[in-house]
């Protein structure tokens, strides 16, 4: 795919087509096939697999994509990756199909853990923690928001203290997605109360089976428990754990932050397909709900919408495979599907008349999907930055607006106004 | 004009709010809502107790005899505390049809227990998807025996008895349908509950296997009843997302007071402060129009067609904008189980399609604007 | 609850009914029952004479600025009856546009803060159309932040000296007199050195540039002052208070309910009722009413919302603040019904000949008109922000320009 130099297209070049159809017969031979009807069928808020355990199922996945080279195309391959190109792992996506969605519990470690280790440690560690983490074998989870600070990242207070070698933390972690099947996380902490919020944070990673660590579920508004608490007491981490310089830590989570930006193609969930699909089986009163003037004014406007998403990361993706950095186009994926799958699954209720509300195991197939992405979609506009945030980054970072008058940011942490509560 | 509650409307409200406050905080909703209990008894005892079910109940029939002003000012409130109890069912849609069709004998034998809290009602109106329409009634109606399923059916496991839409002929006209009274404790029903989105109100399916009934109003005539009964409901619906709306915008500004980020409350960023803003808007439209449609009701209007439309229409989306806003300004706290925000985001989602879709009400405001206008 | 009159309230109303019968220029029925929000106008005349003819002849009927006391001009009407003489006064209250920021904004004004011999002798003719006014506040510097303005007004002897300019200024073209705020000592913050006046239009120094508009049209202006002698006996308030003064102003604004708000949807309704598509007409159209219906509920829910008002007013209550969402709901529906009234008729939808005028000539209108409503008299994020703040009780935004002296206030240079 190349849109510049030799005009626009989407083929693929020969290199590319061989790459497919090897990926295709792979995948052929060695996908979980008896899943894939439901996994087609799951979607936003409800990846289930009936009689299995969607973990282990995963987790066999991927280590098998992993013994074959198949996991994390795009990273080296001394770190359990295949040294693929941007295209490469686009056709691959492609080919995974619905089996990509087996990759949830892995998005993290991935994304975010995975590329800020990649950055930051050292080479032994690189090479002892990154295959498994690839493999899936371990998984890793992301310790940054804590109840002071979700948005307000960098006013975090868990504490790290030297001692020795060590460092010693204190504190609390909060909405930390997977923290109770993780292996490892990577956790921010405060190192240095007196000097201004930004400067005074280190980033580690950690063993989540430390003594001293307890990871407490919350239940989430859509009934499941997906992200926890965490509590740290005394718990010890070596200084070779640390990633990056002391208080240096938020450059580093930038860098975490950033690759969260940049893994493109992670396909960002608008409900559109589902709807679609919906409408061209449901019969109305008058008729197929397709053949309705007003469903199809509503689906033209979510499906330009799910269309200019897709074509945006394509776009990023053509740049990345030139070499250049992607544009900042990418952070518009998650705020303009945050609330499309909002509306797409209250108007998927709408359709169905007061039937709308049933959730049953019989209504499961249409109603109850669309509950789970109704249930589920407030989380996806809040969580990896809310969408007040997420315009105030596009505002600030892309349109070059000026930030926020601040009154957090050139004061030593412990002076910042907190109404009386430390 | 007056366009206003007047003094003892108003305190009735303050008084139901008070009640309510007090016996329906949100700990009484989550006892229903981890499905503790099917509904609250004690609270429907208590709202028996208050008057609040027979409010517009004639006095001959066991009610307080007041009037539908009141009751739209009580409605209000059961959907600021989100009572779990059947009150939509009974109150809006079973005894509205007595009222309105029911012969002496009925009235006398369901009104009462229905102020009294002792009898719950509802109306089994649905046959699966789809939207009110004469055609998709298929339950079959003939020699005072029902055969057919109703799905779903609002309190349907713990009603005593349903007001049904039958179908009574097949020309495909309106007047197929005829309304019928069943009293489900006595047999012919099979009662499943079913699961939905907002656990806090039960839906269940009924399936009558020659079941006995006795007609509610005139054969021929249950779809011009019908028409009726969803209009006075739609009205008081409205009154209850209403209460949901501003309850949930409270919530969203008392949040944004108290939480601090960035060394300064969230609710001085201008982008929480207008996502409010519009909150509080898209609230004081419906209210305002609530109150023309709580007009129509009372004094029976011909304006009420049209009134109860916009009323219902203004409200589902108030409600459903304000509920899920509510979330978005308690970020991460908004999507845990333990905040109340999601059950209130539940419930606007869930009352927007139980008495037929936005999109359908929609379809019948301008339907009937237009007859307005033609007439 | 209910909507109908009481005894009084009908016999207010026959009698009204019967004045309109006898007195309004019924020529013009026709023409003003088809202009809209953009398109106000008359074939063969002028409608601000036409407008001064009715005003006048309201006015010597008794009913021209009801509520107003008599030695003011007005009838000291109720609340309620003002809406029903706007009911009664139907189409020709499109007349009324010129008058509208005079009756609305300037003379509540002069009436809270001019002196008695200065009331009688400005007011009867503001109310009569007689005297046109103007609202002299927004600075090429400042408009969402008119207390940044930088018109100087200066003592000298028993009178003040202007100099500055002014913009945005509705009507200033055809006004006889405005409302004028100046600041009269910029070495203290910035809403405390500000001092309201109201001067004759055509004083010495005055001058008057109109500004071509998007949509084509020119109904406001620049306004230059310079070396303008006003009276000190001309001055709002005291020295310093203008801010107070220009609240009072800004509060009456939003008071003055029941003032007719466009939204676009009476229009728009007809519009699809009588639109045949290739299947048939507009409004059986399924997306068609989806549409109509949600701007229907908030024309309704607007309209309900400022009979509640009314209601509180005239038991005595202030209003709350309910009114204040007026604007911003309908000058974001008149653009979005503009736009869909063209989507609707297709390419033809950019036509704006004389065989369009009719219908999408309107909405044409319309579309191009509406980015003033978001925007006059508070835009839409100010307006948020005051619902945020003042009925919401949200803090105020954290602020680099309130307690420093004027002249202290970061200016990027200028
Ligand atoms: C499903 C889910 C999974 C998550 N997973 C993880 C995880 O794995 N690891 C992790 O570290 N965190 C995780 N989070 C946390 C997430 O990143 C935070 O919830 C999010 O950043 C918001 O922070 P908060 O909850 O403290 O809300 P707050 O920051 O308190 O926000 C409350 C409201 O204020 C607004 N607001 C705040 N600051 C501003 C501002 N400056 N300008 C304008 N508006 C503002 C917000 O937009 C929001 O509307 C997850 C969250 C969710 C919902
Ligand atoms: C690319 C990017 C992606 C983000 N993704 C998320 C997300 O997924 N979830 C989430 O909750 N928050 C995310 N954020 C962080 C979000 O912007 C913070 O919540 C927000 O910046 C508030 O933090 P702050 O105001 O304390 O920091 P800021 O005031 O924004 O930054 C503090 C300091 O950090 C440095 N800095 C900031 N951004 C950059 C940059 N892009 N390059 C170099 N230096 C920089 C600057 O020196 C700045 O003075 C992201 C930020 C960036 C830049
Ligand atoms: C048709 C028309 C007629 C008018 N008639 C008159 C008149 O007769 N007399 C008179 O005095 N004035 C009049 N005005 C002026 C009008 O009141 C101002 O244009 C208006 O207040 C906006 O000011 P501004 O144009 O300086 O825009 P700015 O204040 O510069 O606003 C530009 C943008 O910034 C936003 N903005 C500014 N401050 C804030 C803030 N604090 N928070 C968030 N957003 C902000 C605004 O919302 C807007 O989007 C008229 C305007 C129009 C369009």
């Amino acid at each position: 795919m190349d849109l510049k130099d030799n005009g626009m297209n989407f083929d693929d070049t020969p290199q590319e087509a061989a790459f497919r159809a090897e990926a295709k017969a792979w995948i052929g031979a060695n996908a979980p096939k008896q899943y894939e009807e439901e996994l087609r069928k799951s979607s936003l808020g409800r990846t289930v697999l009936k009689g299995a355990n969607i973990l282990e199922v995963a987790k066999a996945w991927q280590k098998r994509k992993a013994d074959a080279g198949w996991a994390c195309l795009h990273w080296p391959k001394e770190y359990g990756g295949r040294g693929s190109s941007p295209i490469e792992r686009v056709i691959w996506q492609q080919e995974e199909g619905p089996f990509g969605k087996l990759s949830g519990m892995f998005i993290i470690g991935h994304g975010m853990c995975g590329p800020t280790m990649m950055a930051f440690a050292g080479e032994e560690e690189k090479r002892k923690y990154l295959p498994p983490l690839a493999s899936g074998e371990k998984v890793w989870c992301q310790l940054f928001s804590e109840p002071a600070g979700g948005s307000d990242v960098a006013g975090l207070r868990t504490r790290a203290e030297k001692k020795g070698d060590d460092w010693i933390i204190n504190g609390q972690k909060i909405w930390t997605s997977g923290a109770h099947y993780s292996d490892y996380g990577i956790l921010l902490t405060r190192t240095d109360p007196n000097v201004a919020k930004h400067k005074g944070l280190t980033m580690f990673f950690l063993d989540m089976k430390s003594p001293g660590v307890e990871v407490r579920p919350i239940k989430q508004a859509s009934g499941q428990s997906d992200f926890n608490e965490v509590y740290f007491t005394d718990v010890k981490i070596p200084d070779s754990q640390r990633l990056g310089a002391v208080n240096d830590g938020w450059n580093v989570s930038l860098t975490t932050l950033m690759n969260e930006r940049m893994s493109i193609g992670a396909g960002v969930s608008t409900g559109f397909p589902e709807l679609f699909d919906f409408c061209n089986s449901l019969m109305l009163d008058d008729g197929p709900a397709i053949e309705d003037r007003n469903v199809r004014s509503r689906l033209a406007n979510y499906a330009v919408k799910a269309s200019g998403l897709k074509y945006t990361s394509m776009r990023a993706i053509s740049a990345l495979s030139k070499g250049d950095r992607p544009g900042p186009e990418n952070s518009i994926g998650k705020l303009v599907a945050g609330s499309m799958v909002q509306e797409v699954a209250m108007y998927a209720l709408d359709l169905q008349g007061a039937a709308g509300v049933l959730s049953g195991p019989e209504d499961a197939e249409v109603a109850g999907k669309f509950q789970a992405m109704l249930l589920r979609a407030p989380g996806t506009r809040v969580e990896g930055g809310t969408d007040e945030i997420m315009r105030n980054i596009i505002a600030e970072r892309v349109l070059g607006l000026p930030g926020d008058i601040r009154v957090d940011k050139d004061v030593p942490f412990n002076k910042i106004p907190t109404k009386g509560r430390a | 004009m007056n366009f206003d509650f007047s003094d003892e409307q108003k305190q009735m409200r303050d008084a139901a709010r008070k009640f309510l406050a007090e016996k329906c905080p949100p700990k009484a909703v989550r006892e229903v809502l981890d499905g503790k209990a099917t509904y609250d008894k004690a609270l429907w005892k208590g709202l028996a107790e208050m008057g609040f079910l027979g409010v517009a109940i004639p006095e001959e029939f066991g009610g307080a005899g007041a009037g539908h002003l009141e009751l739209c000012v009580i409605a209000e409130e059961m959907g600021r505390a989100l009572a779990p109890v059947p009150f939509s069912s009974t109150v809006y849609l079973a005894a509205e049809a007595l009222l309105l069709a029911g012969s002496d004998a009925q009235k006398q034998k369901w009104l009462p227990k229905i102020a009294s809290g002792d009898a719950i009602g509802t109306l089994a109106l649905f046959e699966g998807k789809g939207n009110p329409s004469p055609q998709a009634i298929k339950l079959s109606a003939a020699g005072g025996t029902l055969n057919g399923v109703k799905k779903p059916v609002p309190d349907g496991a713990i009603a005593d008895f349903a007001v049904v839409a039958a179908r009574t002929g097949s020309t495909g006209r309106d007047a197929d349908i005829s309304l019928f009274l069943v009293d489900l404790k006595a047999g012919g029903v099979e009662v499943r509950s079913l699961t939905n989105i907002d656990p806090t109100h039960g839906q269940a399916e009924l399936t009558f296997k020659n079941c006995k009934a006795e007609p509610l109003g005139a054969a021929g005539e249950g779809w011009g009843i019908l028409t009726q009964v969803l209009d006075r409901a739609a009205v008081l619906m409205a009154f209850e997302q209403v209460g949901g709306s501003d309850r949930a915008l409270e919530m969203g500004r008392d949040y944004a007071l108290d939480r601090i980020a960035f060394g300064r409350p969230i609710g001085s960023f201008q982008a929480v402060k207008h996502i409010l803003a519009d909150m509080y808007v898209s609230a004081t439209l419906a209210r305002s129009n609530c109150y023309y449609g709580a007009w129509a009701l009372s004094t029976n209007a011909s304006e009420l067609p049209e009134a109860a439309a916009a009323a219902r229409i203004s409200a589902t989306q108030a409600f459903q904008h304000c509920s899920k806003n509510n979330i978005q300004v308690h970020g991460g706290m908004g999507f845990t189980w333990e905040f109340d925000c999601h059950m209130y985001y539940r419930r606007a989602n869930a009352t927007a399609v139980t008495l037929g879709s936005l999109s359908y009400w929609e379809d019948q405001l301008i339907d009937r604007m237009r007859k307005k206008n033609a007439a | 609850m209910n909507f109908d009159d009481t005894p009084q309230e009908a016999e207010f109303r026959a009698t009204a009914r019967k004045w309109m019968e006898a007195n309004a220029p019924k020529k013009y029925e026709a023409e003003l029952s088809k202009s809209s929000l953009g398109r106000i106008r008359l074939e063969k005349e002028e409608i601000v004479d036409v407008g001064k003819a009715w005003q006048k002849k309201k006015a010597e009927g008794g009913w021209a600025c009801l509520h107003w006391p008599k030695e003011y001009g007005g009838r000291g009407a109720t609340p309620i009856e003002k809406v029903i003489w706007q009911q009664e006064e139907g189409v020709y209250g499109k007349l009324t546009q010129p008058f509208q920021i005079g009756e609305g904004m300037c003379g509540p004004t002069v009436m809270a803060f001019g002196s008695e011999e200065h009331k009688r002798h400005y007011l009867p003719k503001l109310a009569s159309g007689e005297h046109i006014w103007c609202q002299l506040f927004s600075e090429p510097a400042g408009g969402s932040d008119v207390a940044g303005l930088r018109t100087r007004a200066e003592k000298k002897g028993d009178d003040w000296i202007i100099n500055g300019q002014k913009i945005w200024t509705s009507g200033a073209h055809y006004s006889d007199y405005g409302l004028l705020i100046t600041r009269t000592d910029p070495n203290v913050p910035k809403h405390k050195g500000l001092t309201m006046f109201f001067l004759d239009m055509k004083s010495k120094g005055v001058e008057v540039r109109p500004i071509k508009q998007a949509n084509g049209m020119q109904e406001f202006n620049e306004v230059y002052f310079t070396d303008v002698v006003i009276p000190d006996s001309q001055r709002l308030g005291a020295v310093g208070d203008g801010w107070n003064v220009s609240l009072t102003t800004l509060m009456n604004e939003r008071m003055s309910i029941g003032s007719r708000l466009a939204t676009g949807f009476p229009e728009m309704f007809e519009f699809c009722s009588n639109l045949m598509t290739e299947d048939g007409l507009a409004i059986d159209d399924p997306a068609t009413r989806s549409k109509l219906a949600s701007w229907a509920v908030k024309a309704s829910g607007l309209k309900y919302t400022s009979y509640r008002a009314i209601s509180s007013l005239s038991k005595g209550e202030r209003p709350g603040p309910e009114n204040s969402i007026g604007k911003l709901v309908s000058g974001t529906m008149l653009q979005d019904i503009a736009t869909y009234a063209m989507d609707l008729e297709g390419a033809a939808g950019a036509l704006t000949g004389a065989d369009e005028e009719a219908a999408s000539g309107q909405f044409q209108q319309m579309l191009l008109s509406s980015p003033s409503m978001r925007i006059a008299g508070g835009t839409d994020e100010i307006l948020r922000n005051i619902i945020a703040e003042r009925v919401l009780g949200l803090p105020g935004d954290i602020r680099v320009d309130k307690d420093v002296p004027f002249n202290k206030i970061p200016t990027k240079g200028r």
